[in-house]
């Protein structure tokens, strides 16, 4: 790790490459082993896109953005990462998407795609390390173009200056000179204390765009003779469509074709509206028509079987079978958390462009990388030929992982030779998820004769998501996605056990806003306010003394503190929760009231510590959104299926968490000099937990399956 | 054909009246600021103004404007300096983004209607359309803010 201040090393890369531009300036690559084997120098007038940054003689600064901008803020923190130590602002910055590039792949992940809360952890010293490495070009050039040291130079906005306070020159003045420097072995990270940007609120750079209906989503992608298409696939899950009548919707003007494709029966037509209402009108037959396996009593059924029996042990501490023999009291309880979908606002949606000499695909993705591999697979083109233009994401939350949409859309372009937009329904979009999986989850603590847990088990039943995922990283049967937060969870007992039982479904599972911690915080936060309860302990306190050997844990408790000790308002409830991931811990405090019959959630108090915060602001609006995104899945509705079918069609039996529903948030950030952590996932599983302890202290019986019912 | 005014310039369209607003706007006018959320009225990120009544594009024919006024997000200022525009880029409101453009459209109707707009007024007005992303707090700042001209600078 660089540590600030210090010389960094380039810790990633082989070789670090300036690469002169065809206009004048410099560009600055990173070439990976496997590329550095080949040799391959590029020509010096050739533009080589593996560069995160290119400074043109014409003073244009560019950052190619290689992570998905889908609310979460990266395009403007990754920005700030890079501008801090170039010493640009962020106005003089223009962003373009990345191609696709092994140069760009986010190492948490292990290929370029968003998601997890990986990019700011990703791009911490990458970013921060190529600009300081321009910066350092450029001062070089300077001194050496006006024959004074490097130390007499001082880089500001984009300009380098002289001590003498007479003579300045621009980056892009600069930049010819610069390129043809020879590469430094390594640079010098600014002084946290030197810092103008990182740490402090920056307004969004996207911001302006989408206040005008300016910013490009994918639905908003128009190309030159570009055709609109619907895909309506079979509504029972494990069946196929045998028959289908599109004399109804070929009469829909505009309408210009429907066929059979990999996943359904396409409509294509001249407009959206065509294809969309052509796509009301088709009639498909599935076979077989139902599939009575497919029933959310079913699917229960088989998950409670995996509940008792042996388990696949993920993680074992003492000996917790004797210990809870031992134990002066003994609880148990079983939690259940069911499928939910995504819902992002912007449906699923491609446009692809597939020609017989290369393809462009236009796509609101979390995963550029995988798309381009699929339209390789499906078209035969070279990589090289396959351009992925990743465009705004109205929400992602792990759904824009998936790539069924860039099949539609590629697989129709290819066949149709035509650009083609490719646009889901809502009720597709519920329909056709990959869901956030369904769990249950036995808990069993013993407490001594204090009151103090001593042992703690806890068995996940569920199926696996990198079973279709990625099965190389099931060992011993243990799915490490099914089990985040649970095997790292920071309280320490004397005895602990952790098992995971698989019971795959027929169900489409994928990730989720959280992954794993979605359901498990759900499970092992409310059992610790059980735990505390039974053993007569005041909940925060409990916790404290579960965390009594992990300082950061008590600093984030200890915020809270303060908040927790003040009356609780009447008729209310108080719940709290605490969630480590991705490199952040939150504690997560919340105030219910239950008003006719309802769940209300009315005030949130959030204590953050994400390491260095990068753009405050921004982290308390992934704050906000996690635990509005939370409370949707805590107290509206679940995925559910009857006869092979999901049983929600869109947001009237799907609902969101409306305007007059939204609580009071307020959130504490604390102050660290440690790597950031990654924000969009934590704040979501920590939300459920909370509310239910919450209405365990209100109405004083505990609420162990999502979505609340009262 | 169907006469309407659109962002203050006249249209006559000769389309499906049955068509809804949304499309006509997405597929024939090449306006994509206003959003397809769900196609049934029911979250909101296609709202536009009728004769400054907010509606929901995606459920309102073309036959329905006939000698109306529509105005979509693009219409709302021409420098994208309305105050609603401006106190969203201060609240630092949006997320993804993707139904801001319904709920600027939204607020801009209630403040026509309720310069100094209540907490209750805006409550009524809002939860008609949705935010996946959770902005909902920063609208509510943001539309005192637009509507409170002295602490629009910030």
């Amino acid at each position: 790790m660089a540590d600030s201040g210090s010389a960094a090393a380039f810790t990633r890369r082989d070789l670090l490459k300036i690469i002169a531009l065809s206009g004048g300036g410099l560009a600055l690559g990173w070439v990976w082993p496997a590329r550095a084997e080949t040799n391959e120098t590029p020509a010096p007038s050739r533009f080589e896109p593996n560069a995160w940054i290119s400074l043109h003689a014409d003073g244009r600064i560019q950052l190619r953005l290689a992570r998905a901008e889908m609310g979460q803020g990266v395009m403007t923190s990754l920005t700030m990462l890079l501008a801090e130590e170039l010493e640009a602002g962020l106005d003089q910055i223009r962003i373009e998407p990345a191609p696709i590039d092994p140069a760009y792949t986010n190492h948490l992940l292990g290929e370029q795609a968003t998601g997890g809360g990986t990019s700011t952890r990703d791009g911490w010293e990458t970013l921060r390390e190529a600009g300081a490495l321009a910066r350092t070009l450029m001062i070089a050039a300077a001194a050496r173009t006006w024959g004074v040291p490097e130390s007499e130079c001082r880089a500001h906005r984009a300009q380098v200056h002289h001590a003498d306070g007479t003579r300045r020159l621009g980056y892009g003045e600069l930049a010819i000179t610069a390129a043809s420097l020879p590469v430094p072995t390594s640079v010098v990270l600014k002084d946290k204390s030197d810092w103008t940007l990182i740490g402090t609120s920056q307004r969004r750079l996207d911001t302006p765009l989408k206040v005008r209906g300016a910013a490009r989503f994918g639905l908003d992608v128009r190309l030159p003779g570009m055709l609109h298409a619907t895909i309506a696939r079979c509504p029972v899950i494990g069946a196929e469509i045998r028959g289908w009548n599109g004399q109804a919707a070929r009469e829909v003007p505009g309408v210009i074709d429907v066929f059979a494709v990999r996943h359904g029966i396409a409509v294509v037509a001249e407009t959206s509206w065509a294809a969309l209402a052509g796509h009301a009108r088709l009639e498909i037959d599935c076979r077989p028509r139902v599939n009575t396996a497919v029933a959310t009593e079913r699917l229960r059924s088989r998950l409670h079987i995996g509940l008792n029996g042996r388990a696949p042990v993920a993680l074992r501490e003492g000996d917790v079978s004797r210990a809870l023999a031992a134990a002066a009291l003994e609880i148990e309880s079983v939690y259940e958390v069911p499928f939910q979908a995504h819902a992002c606002m912007e449906p699923m949606n491609c446009t692809a462009d597939v020609r017989p000499d290369g393809c462009d695909i236009h796509v609101p993705t979390q995963s550029p990388a995988a798309t381009q591999e699929l339209a390789q697979r499906l078209t035969g083109l070279p990589p090289e030929r396959i351009r992925v233009h990743t465009t705004f994401l109205g929400g992602g939350h792990g759904r824009r992982r998936e790539l069924d949409f860039v099949h539609d859309a590629v697989e129709l372009s290819h066949r149709l030779v035509r650009p083609v937009q490719v646009i889901w329904t809502r009720a597709d979009d519920i329909q056709h998820d990959y869901y956030r999986p369904m769990t249950l989850h036995r808990l069993r603590g013993g407490l001594d004769a204090a009151g103090e847990p001593v042992a703690w088990f806890h068995r996940v039943v569920g199926p696996s998501v990198l079973a279709r995922r990625d099965p190389g990283r099931i060992r011993d049967g243990i799915d490490p996605l099914m089990i985040d937060g649970a095997a790292s969870l920071p309280y320490r007992f004397a005895h602990r056990r952790l098992e995971y039982r698989r019971a795959d479904t027929p169900v489409p599972i994928g990730l989720w806003r959280g992954d794993g911690h979605s359901h498990n915080a759900f499970a092992t936060e409310c059992f610790l306010d059980e735990l505390a309860r039974a053993g007569g302990r005041d909940p925060l306190a409990l916790r404290r003394n579960l965390l009594a050997d992990s300082p950061v844990h008590l600093a984030l408790l200890d915020r809270l503190a303060e908040h927790w000790a003040a009356p609780v308002p009447d008729g209310q409830g108080r719940g709290l929760a605490l969630v480590e991931a991705a490199g952040s811990r939150l504690a997560l405090m919340v105030e219910i009231s239950v008003d006719e019959g309802r769940v209300r959630a009315r005030r949130f108090v959030a204590v953050l510590d994400c390491g260095q915060v990068v753009n405050p602001d921004a982290v308390r609006a992934q704050i906000e959104s996690g635990i509005v995104f939370g409370l949707t899945a805590t107290l509206k509705g679940a995925i559910t299926f009857s006869d092979g079918r999901v049983e929600q069609t869109g947001f009237g039996d799907y609902p969101l968490l409306r305007f007059d529903e939204m609580p009071e948030i307020e959130s504490i950030l604390i102050d660290s000099d440690a790597p950031p952590g990654g924000v969009s996932p934590i704040a979501t599983p920590a939300v459920a937990p909370a509310v239910a302890n919450a209405l365990l202290a209100l109405l004083g019986r505990p609420f162990r399956t999502l979505p609340i019912r009262l | 054909m169907i006469h309407f005014t659109l962002n203050g310039e006249p249209q006559a369209l000769a389309l499906d009246p049955a068509t809804p607003l949304l499309w006509v706007l997405r597929d024939h006018l090449g306006l994509t600021g206003t959003k397809y959320g769900c196609g049934e009225g029911a979250c909101g990120a296609c709202v536009v103004q009728l004769d400054g009544e907010p509606v929901k594009s995606c459920s309102t024919p073309l036959s329905a404007v006939e000698g109306r006024s529509v105005q979509t997000i693009e219409g709302l200022s021409p420098d994208g300096r309305h105050p609603l525009q401006l106190a969203w880029v201060l609240e630092e409101v949006p997320q993804c983004g993707y139904c801001q453009s319904g709920q600027i459209m939204t607020a801009a109707a209630l403040l026509a209607r309720y310069p100094r707009p209540t907490d209750a007024q805006i409550d009524a007005a809002m939860s008609e359309v949705l935010c996946r992303c959770g902005s909902y707090a920063r609208i509510r700042r943001a539309i005192h803010r637009a509507a409170t001209p002295e602490v629009q600078g910030g």
